[in-house]
């Protein structure tokens, strides 16, 4: 059994809201994504991933800002795990 | 570096600051970009950190010319000012078929000034297309503090670019954007000349500042990226907000009330 791995980057803390960037490991081997490879997104939301048979196994924590850098911008905030075993 | 009359103008260094780049499509005359692939065959030897671009660049040599192209000349000097220093400069070849992209990255360390920048020059000698490999950027991420490939697990972000273009396009980046060279699918060496430049002088008003007070400023600075999450949106218009305080040499300066806001403290000092 091999393992299929999305990462889905959401517009914020909800998995229903829409996809802002995406990433995609393949355990078969069957594809080998990579880089700037694709300029449209596997799904627009991440239930929509939910729906078509993605598990999601890590979310997000919501994480206050450090104080001292509330204003500061860095990772993509709303990162969710998604798998299928195949 | 030659005086130039080629200034940008303050709308296009907003949309800079709010882009992280600034493109020039076929800049470079052709006589120059069929040089250029020899060129960068034979290799270029290096240049020692902090070299004035007149010392490390002899008169008539293949890159004094190329910056000596009035509009990348001027642009240059719009962004990064008068006299810049040669940080360093290095020859790109994504090979054909290679089968793997950079992951996406900031070049150098993790750089968080905010009232000075590093300016990189891409040039790219040959017709980019969307097989060969163009550089992928995501417009708008360099002001995002990540240090280097750490945000190599991103593949993809709406709104990225994955660069096409005619020869002898030249691109200007901020140090700090997004990007990576993209996986080359076709049988053609794909090249770029990136160098990079320290500024020497305060990047204040630098550019031809004659429209400053256009509203189309603002509009640029305003712009929201496909990719970025709508809350923290609203900061990177905060941050470009004290981007352009610094460059502008105006501490009044803001949009949509974002930074007057969170700063109104009355009677406290």
């Amino acid at each position: 059994m091999k393992q299929q791995v999305l990462v889905l980057y959401l517009n914020t803390s909800a998995l229903d809201a829409d996809v802002l960037a995406w990433a995609y490991y393949d355990g078969t081997g069957k594809t080998n994504p990579t880089t700037g490879d694709s300029d449209l997104p596997p799904y627009d939301t991440g239930t929509e991933a939910l729906r078509d048979g993605w598990r999601l196994f890590q979310a997000s924590q919501l994480i206050p800002p450090y104080p001292g850098h509330e204003y500061d911008t860095s990772f993509l905030k709303h990162e969710f795990w998604f798998e299928k075993l195949e | 570096m030659t005086t130039t009359k080629h200034l940008l103008t303050s709308v296009e260094v907003a949309r800079f600051v709010a882009n992280g780049f600034h493109r020039m499509d076929a800049i470079v005359p052709s006589d120059l970009n069929a040089e250029a692939i020899g060129i960068m065959e034979a290799g270029l030897g290096p240049v020692p950190y902090g070299t004035p671009v007149d010392e490390a660049y002899e008169p008539g040599s293949f890159t004094r010319r190329l910056l000596e192209i009035p509009a990348v000349a001027g642009a240059l000097r719009s962004l990064v000012g008068d006299d810049p220093t040669v940080d360093h400069h290095a020859i790109h070849i994504r090979e054909p078929h290679e089968g793997a992209a950079q992951p996406l990255h900031a070049d150098a360390i993790i750089d968080t000034r905010v009232d000075a920048f590093d300016v990189q020059l891409m040039y790219y000698p040959q017709e980019v297309t969307g097989t060969m490999g163009g550089t992928l950027s995501v417009p708008g991420s360099h002001l995002r503090r990540t240090n280097e490939s750490d945000t190599g697990r991103y593949q993809n972000l709406r709104g990225q670019t994955r660069l096409t273009c005619p020869a002898g396009t030249v691109v200007l980046l901020h140090h700090g954007i997004w990007h990576g060279g993209r996986r080359n699918d076709s049988d053609i060496r794909r090249y770029m000349y990136k160098i990079r430049f320290n500024p020497t002088v305060p990047q204040v008003r630098t550019w031809d500042v004659s429209d400053l007070d256009d509203p189309q400023v603002s509009a640029e600075l305003n712009v929201y990226h496909p990719w970025s999450e709508h809350a923290t949106s609203r900061l990177e218009v905060y941050n470009r907000i004290k981007m352009w305080r610094a460059l502008t040499n105006n501490p009044s300066f803001d949009i949509d009330y974002w930074a007057t806001r969170v700063a109104n403290r009355p009677g406290r000092v």
